[in-house]
This record gives structure tokens, sequence and C-alpha cells, in this order.
């Protein structure tokens, strides 16, 4: 904290428990029972133990459980979480969404994750490739029709270095067998063919659909070819940055920079051949946990590969992460990590004397998908924000556990928050910024509170790294200091 | 170093810094992506008339549909009602996809509940989350309306509506008397426009089911799946109280997707009201703006005695001299002279720019009354809409096309591509280049590709803000598609010569 903040930023822990009754008491009693688990105010850790393990406060909500019908929650299904999230952005595969035509449709190019390729020719992020199920398709099974799809994909698409097969729903459903369709295509052609059971109805987010995709990696991608690498002593793997507006790349020049060679980026940016020699790698270095810590333990286990979770948001976190990756390396790398932060703190001198100003005391309220709920709120402490409420679409146990390291006492905390919680919350608390998706932009922006999309970065970023720091902080200004919040109210209005 | 406090930049002039561009090209050594050469000699043949021969001989893969699936109609035409919920049956993650899409086009709210089934709904059958989700919506969110349509999970496994909602009544999920209409819309029959058409029909059954018509004198609109329904069902409404008929227009969501920003977020805004749906039964015609949006409602219609008749969104000159006469056919209001004066002012515009536009050459895709409507239109200019394309559209909407066609010398040269997507307006596109490309954002992978300006007059729009708030059907929106049209035209031939020293001459002040 720095010195200029004479009085701490405190919470209305009290007002948030209020709110958290308004919101229950609106529910019919089965529901009730159900979401008040859900819902919590983050309490202040002051044992000794917390405190030598960096835990700030505790925000005991329940989560990972199926959400309640008619609520309007926000959540996404297990399908966007292997092809919008996992799999969607390995560039140089063809992603098929197989089934009927809307999954793909909806998801087509709205993740942001950049790459750099001649698309419709080696690379296929931007594209929408579907067996476009009819009727005939769900009563007579759709086995040959995929097959008959791989075979024109090998004819349309040679350059493809393989195929992922995204089950939609009725898959599972109907009994189709996409493994054996998998076996036999890739017997035939040699090709990588990777079939993934992430029919929407599975689980009860996006979150399976992480997990599911991972397990495909490990079964249909690891160890099936012999992979030519020269393993390198400081060979890293970047897990679960998929690369939105180019977040991977912002990263990826400060590995560089501190003497670390980037083996692969899973996913955004990524070709098969990133995964495939991932293994060789020394260390992995996870960001998003949420999605992809999965096949980091699969590799520590398999192959005695440690992981390391970091975080690249924001100035203090990135010089603790720099730090942290450092560490694990000899102290080459370790000077060379001091050297960059020292580098980069001219720049982020500048971004803070820049913007603090403008920003300082601001509250914000999050609700967004895998990290970025806990990850991005030193982000907001280093511009001096704070943090009001914050929560997890789809987040376990141990995300909400992780977070006590972030916010501090009285933060609202909402697991799988509904439409219309957020609305109430957003509503009491009237908070200086929300950062959330496109469903709940609109809503917030209409009753006059400033907002920014914290999955997509409201099509800017990047926002990882320093680089991405200036964006970040930019975008904030931005979106809070904007002259049409002022004009909401007509003047005739204000004299009543 | 790359980035700079003073003037922040973003992800595209950022990545273009030395520091990037020679890491991306470190990263590119490790990639095993084809060599340059390769990948070079590919996509030439991906131009060519041998790619384009297997590309449409394809019979199983699609690649870059241009349509979705029935939900995603079944959910619009609904929020066109008086403060009603739509209820999607079956999994959660499709209606987070249908409101993420209609939020990114219209930059509105869009709200929409699901019954949130999971693998043990897959097994048991979702009685119990309908029951649950009723109440919840109900309770919650003090809708007058619960419209419930059906993701293809729900479909697959049997789910039946009708007996579902009568089990929740019987459980108090929402009152007996509560109007909770339904609709079967499989993600695997038809697409968008044909859950359109299934939930409107859902919703009219709704109050008109075993109800006697006494026909009086209004006439019924429907507007049919449409983007730009903010400007358009305004405009239209305009001409139908200029026409003085008496009418109401069977869902117009205008309202709903242009909600002003005061300091209230209006979760309902607008909307037919419940009232007037069921006193619609007594209309004493139902017209349809887009045919393929509406064929199941209007022989619906038809067994109350209605009079029915189907447009193919009313642009353009033909276009709209056919909605006026139709209405005033069905409504017996004569056409006033402030319309036809509209007319003449659209005429006036052709003539000045006929010029710019005579002999122009057009792809046009999207929903099929659209591409019908938009290519009248261009013949109309003196353009010629070489290639329409309707991944939705079937042989009988090809057949119209060719009758429109052959209607015009303009149309000599011009092929109907039904069932195809945008891969294969790719290949046809490479192999017989067109001057203008018009059709959704979907188009601008195809611009890139395929040097050919895009001009977004079509749902969905995500890249460019606020088009749908203007108008484009009436004499009033022909203007606004004429003035669209030329300012591409006019703006890519300012681009392509103001080379100074090389190409300036033709950089003409006045064009």
């Amino acid at each position: 904290m720095s010195l200029d903040e004479e009085v701490p930023f405190q919470n209305d822990g009290e007002l948030h428990q209020k709110l958290i009754a308004e919101v229950l008491a609106a529910y019919p009693d089965k529901s009730r029972k159900r979401r008040q688990k859900h819902l919590s105010v983050a309490k202040a850790l002051d044992t000794p133990e917390a405190e030598a393990e960096g835990l700030m406060t505790e925000c005991d909500v329940k989560s990972n459980i199926k959400s309640i019908p008619g609520v309007m929650t926000v959540r996404g299904c297990a399908y966007a979480g292997s092809k919008g999230v996992v799999w969607g952005p390995v560039k140089d595969m063809v992603h098929i969404s197989h089934g009927p035509v809307g999954c793909g449709q909806y998801s087509w190019s709205q993740r942001r994750n950049y790459y750099i390729g001649k698309t419709g020719v080696d690379t296929f992020v931007t594209m929408q490739f579907t067996t476009d199920f009819q009727e005939k398709d769900i009563v007579f099974g759709g086995d040959k029709k995929l097959e008959k799809t791989i075979d024109e994909i090998g004819e349309l698409f040679p350059l493809a270095k393989g195929i992922s097969i995204q089950s939609e729903c009725p898959i599972g459903l109907i009994g189709d067998d996409i493994e054996a369709v998998s076996r036999k295509k890739h017997k035939e052609t040699g090709t990588t063919i990777v079939p993934v059971r992430c029919e929407g109805f599975r689980g009860v987010s996006q979150s399976l659909g992480h997990h599911i995709a991972n397990d495909a990696i490990r079964d249909w991608v690891f160890d099936k070819k012999d992979v030519e690498h020269e393993a390198g002593p400081y060979d890293v793997n970047v897990i679960g940055d998929y690369n939105i507006g180019g977040d991977a790349w912002s990263s990826r020049i400060l590995l560089e920079e501190i003497g670390l060679k980037v083996v692969g980026n899973w996913s955004g940016d990524a070709t098969l051949a990133e995964i495939e020699k991932a293994p060789k790698a020394k260390l992995n270095l996870i960001h998003c946990y949420r999605s992809m810590n999965y096949i980091c333990r699969h590799m520590e286990e398999k192959y005695g590969m440690p992981w390391l979770e970091y975080n690249f948001f924001g100035p203090t976190q990135i010089a603790m992460g720099l730090r942290k990756i450092a560490a694990h390396f000899d102290e080459t790398i370790q000077a060379n990590a001091e050297k960059v932060i020292a580098k980069y703190q001219v720049l982020v001198d500048a971004i803070i004397a820049k913007y603090k100003p403008r920003l300082k005391g601001k509250t914000v309220m999050l609700y967004v998908g895998g990290l970025r709920p806990r990850h991005v709120v030193n982000a907001y402490n280093d511009l001096g924000m704070e943090i009001a409420g914050t929560g997890y679409e789809f987040a376990h146990g141990d995300d909400y556990q992780r977070t006590g390291h972030y916010v501090k006492d009285g933060t609202l905390i909402y697991d799988d928050a509904t439409s219309f919680e957020l609305e109430k919350f957003i509503e009491g608390i009237r908070p200086d910024l929300v950062g959330s998706g496109v469903k709940e932009k609109y809503p917030v922006q209409k009753m006059g509170i400033p907002f920014r999309q914290m999955h997509s970065w409201d099509y800017s970023g990047p926002y990882h790294g320093y680089d991405g720091f200036a964006i970040f902080a930019r975008d904030m200004d931005l979106a809070i200091n904007n002259p049409v919040w002022g004009l909401f109210k007509a003047p005739w209005k204000k004299a009543a | 170093m790359p980035q700079n406090a003073d003037k922040v930049l973003d992800h595209q002039p950022l990545f273009l810094e030395p520091e990037y561009k020679e890491m991306l090209a470190r990263k590119a050594l490790g990639e095993n992506l084809p060599s340059a050469e390769e990948t070079a000699k590919v996509g030439e043949w991906t131009k060519s008339w041998d790619y384009r021969e297997k590309n449409l001989a394809r019979t199983a893969l699609t690649v870059n549909p241009a349509k979705a699936c029935q939900p995603l109609g079944a959910v619009f035409v609904a929020a066109g009602f008086e403060k009603t919920l739509s209820f999607v049956h079956g999994s959660q993650g499709c209606v987070a996809y249908y409101r993420s899409h209609l939020s990114r086009h219209f930059k509105e709210p869009s709200s929409i509940v699901s019954s949130s089934m999971t693998e043990d709904a897959a097994v048991f059958g979702g009685l119990q989350n309908m029951i649950d989700g009723l109440s919840n919506a109900y309770t919650l969110y003090n809708p007058k309306m619960i419209a419930v349509s059906t993701t293809c999970m729900a479909e697959v496994i049997g789910d039946d509506l009708q007996s579902f909602i009568r089990g929740a009544k019987e459980k108090k999920s929402v009152p007996e008397d509560f109007n909770v209409p339904y609709a079967h819309t499989p993600a695997f029959v038809g697409s968008h426009t044909t859950g359109y058409d299934n939930m409107l029909k859902g919703i009219l059954d709704n109050f008109w089911k075993g109800k006697t018509a006494t026909p009086g004198t209004a006439i019924n609109i429907i507007p049919g799946f449409d983007g730009f329904a903010v400007g358009n069902n305004r405009e239209l409404k305009r001409i139908l109280d200029e026409m003085g008929v008496e009418y109401t227009i069977l869902s117009d969501v205008s309202d709903q997707f242009d909600t002003p920003s005061d300091g209230e977020f209006r979760m309902f805004d607008g909307g037919t009201t419940l009232d007037a749906t069921e006193a619609a039964i007594n209309a004493k015609a139902t017209l349809s703006l887009q045919e393929y949006c509406t064929q199941k409602t209007l022989e619906y219609a038809e067994t109350f005695g209605q009079k029915t008749a189907s447009l193919h969104y009313p642009l353009g000159i033909g276009g709209t001299d056919d909605l006026l006469t139709t209405i005033s056919e069905l409504s017996g209001k004569p056409i006033p002279d402030s319309l036809e004066k509209e007319r003449g002012r659209l005429i006036d515009a052709m003539a000045d720019s006929q010029a710019w536009l005579h002999g122009k050459t057009y792809a046009i895709y999207g929903d099929p009354d659209f591409v019908y409507g938009m290519a009248r239109f261009i013949l109309e200019t003196g353009g010629e809409p070489r290639h329409c394309l309707a991944t939705n559209g079937s042989k009988v909407w090809a057949d119209q096309m060719r009758e429109l066609f052959a209607s015009s010398p303009f149309g000599a040269q011009c092929q109907a591509w039904a069932g195809k997507d945008l891969w294969h307006l790719r290949s046809i596109l490479h192999t017989e280049p067109v001057d203008l490309l018009i059709g959704s954002s979907y188009g601008k992978y195809l611009e890139r590709d395929c040097n050919v300006p895009l001009i977004r007059l079509t749902f969905p729009i995500f890249d460019r803000h606020h088009h749908h708030r203007f108008p484009v059907w009436g004499y009033q929106g022909g203007l606004r598609v004429l003035v669209t049209i030329l300012d591409k035209i006019l703006d890519v031939l300012d681009l392509k010569t103001n080379e100074p020293g090389e190409t300036d001459y033709s950089f003409d002040l006045v064009r």
C-alpha cells in the first residue's frame, strides 16, 4: 500500500450482508435454500497461519453446483469450455462443432484468440466447421456423416495438422461412437483426430468441458508421435493463456526477456506441435488455473514436470510472478528478472502517475469466469481502485480459497450469480465500474454505471504484462471518465 | 520499449512494433506450420476452379454457414410481446449463446432463462426443471407471459412441453390462467427462421385455440426475423399510420431492443400487448413480410378465416410498392399522396446516382427473404445480383429467385445458391468475382480473402454499431440502402485513387 493512502479502504460488509438477505427474500423457498450457500461476505483472517500463507480473507461459498432452473444463470456449457476455451484456439487444427448448427455459429470468432496464420489454408481459428445435423442424423446416427466430414476436411484443407470433434448435446444422447470413428480415420490417414465428449448437458457449467478437453489432450495427443525437440534448460510452457487480444504475446515477451524459452503456449496462437512437445519442457507456468490445472497435474504425475501458478495482471503481480518464476532457475535468470522489472518500472511509474489520480478510490464489482475474478484485483489496486464485490461463473472451492489472497474484508462474494442478483447487488452498491460479460454489459450501462467486458477485454487488450497494463489502465479510465454518464438525466428532470 | 504511457498503443499497432515482430518470428520457428511456399501454393489452389468443384461437391461438411438454429428465432419473436420472458427448456449453455448473440448485434440487453437441464435430466426427463424453472422465473422476473421453446437436448430425449407445462401449473409454479405458450424448436430442423414461425404460431395458438373469429377491420402484420427490426418496425408503423390502417404487429421487438439509457434498466419494454394478440384472431387478414419466417403461422391464421399474403422483405421500389398495394388491398385503405411522394424521392435519388450503380455486380447472402428483397432492389438500380446465397434457402426459394432474375435483363447472369455456405461462396467469388458483397459481419472474412468490399445490411452485425436503428424497409429505407451502397462504391474509389503522383488524377472532388 502506498503512503498517500491515509485512510485504508474498508468495504461495507454490513450493507453487503443486507443485500444478500434482500435478494434471497425474493426467491421461492426451495431456490432460496439453494442460492444462500452461494452468497457471502469475505471475512478477515488474522491468524498467524493465514498470514504465513498470505491469506487475507475467507470467501466461504459453495460452488460448482448445478444452476437453478429459470433464474437466468450467466453460465455456459461443457461445449463452450472445450471448443470455446481450450481447443478452439489451437490454430492449425480444424475443430468440428459436431451436431446442429447453432453451437458453432454462436461461438464463431467470439473469443478474440489472436493468432498468426493464413486462415483457411494453414490455420482455421476464425472459421465455423460443423456437421450441421438434420433430423435424419438424429434418427439414424451421425457417425457416417462424421466420417465423410473428416474425408472432406482432408481434401479441402490438406494443411490442417489435425482435427478435433467437439460434441454437442445430441451426440451423447443418440449413442454415436465418435471414438471409433476417430480411431478408424486416424488409422486410414495418420492425422491426429481428437474426439471430445463435451456435450453441453455434461457437468454444471463450462468447467467440466475444460476438464474433458484436458483429458482429451492426455488421451489423444500425448505420446502418440515421436516428437523431435531438443530440450533446453530454460524451456517452459505457458498453460491457460488464450491470447485474448494478444495477452499471451505481451506475456511471452517478458518470459523471453528474462531468458526463458517458451516451448508451447496453450492454447492461444498454439499449434498442435506445441502441444505435442510440451512434456519435454522443464516447467509449466499456468495462468488460468481453472481451465488447465488438470493437464498440469497430469504432466507432473506422468513426466515429473513441476508447475507454477502466476499472475501477469498489473505491475505488483507481474513483478511477483517474474521473481517466482525466476526462482525456479539459476542466478542468471533471477538477475535478468530483476533487470526486466527495473526496466519496466519506468513505464509503470508513468502509467500510474497518469491514471491513478483519475481512478483513485473508485470501486469495482467483478463477475467473470476462470481466473479473473481474483487475478485482476491487484491490477485495480495498483491504480488505487478497490474491489467491492467479486464472483465466478464456474469456480470450484480451490478458486474461492485462492481468492482469499486477493480480496479484503467485507467484499461481497457471489457464486454462479443470477442476473436478478447481479442487478440488485449493483443497484445496492452503485460501484464506479462493473467488469463482467457481454450479457451483463448493457443492463449495467443503462443503470448509468460504467462497464468493461472482462472476457473479451471489450474488444481491446492485451491486458497481460507491462504493455497490457498500460492498455488496462487507459481502458478503465476511459470507461469511468467518459462524459456520457453525466448526460443521463434530462435537465427538466433535475429541476423536479 | 514498445509501450508508452503518453500514447498507449492498442493491440493493432503494438504487435507491429519491432520487439513483437521479432518475438513472433522466433515463435514461428517452433510452430511446425507448413512452409510459406507450401501455404502459398495451397492458398492459390483454394482460389481455383478445381478447388471450387471439390468444394461445391461437399455433402457432409458445412463451413461458415449463414444460418443459426431454431431457438434463436423463437426467443427473438417472443421478445416482441409485452413483458414476455423466453424460457428455453434444455441445456443452459444454449441460452447463454442466444443472449450473447443478440446482445452483440443490438448492443442491448437480452433476457432469457433456461431450465438448466443436466445429465440426470437427460436420463429422467426435465419435468422437475420445468416445474422449478417456471416458478423461479415467474417469481423473480414478474413477466406477463413466459414463452417456452426447446434446445435440441430436450428434443432428442423427447420431453413433451404441453404435458410438462400442465404439470408445472398443477404444482402451482405459475397461476392456472398465466400465459405459457410453447413451441418445440429442434435445432436439427430448419433454422432460426423456422423457430420464429413455430414460436409465433405457439403464441397465437395460446390465445386463439378453440375460439371462433369475428372478422373485423384490422389486419395483422408479421415482420419476421429481422436484425433491422428496430428501425424497420418503426418505419412500418409510420407507413401504416400514414395510410390510416388499423393494424396489429405480431411481434414488435422495436422497443425491447432499443431501450433508453436514463438510469433505469428495463428488462421489458414495449411489444405487442397480450390483449392485442388475443384480439388479433378477429383480423380480416394477416400479412407476412417474410414468407420463409411464417409458413406455418399463416396456415394457422387461415384456419380462422383470415386472408393471408406474404412478401419478401419489402425493400426498394417494387418491394415497397408490393407492401403498399397489398396493405391497401387487405385493408381497403388507399395509398396516400404523401407516400407516393416518398416513392418519387427515392426514384429521384436513384436517377441522380444511376451512373455509379449501373452494371455493378454483387453477391448477396442472408436469410431467403432478405436476399430476395435485396436482389430485387439491386436489379432496380441496374446492378446485377450475380450470386444470391441462402444457407437456409430451399429449392422453392431458388426457383423464386430464378423467376426474379428472369424478370430483368440485369438478371441474365445471376445465380441462386440454396443450401450453400460462405466457404462455397469463397470459391464462387474467387472464380467468378463481383464488385460488391452484401451480407452480415461474417462476410468480412470473404472481404479479406476475396478482396471484395462488404456492405453490412443484414443480421448479425457485430463489428459495426447501430445500423439496425435505421430502417431499410419502405421508400425511406430504400434511400438509406442506396446511400450505404453508394458510399461504399465511392469510398473504395477514393481509396484506389489517393496515391499522389500515381493514381490521384481520378481523385475527383465532384463525383
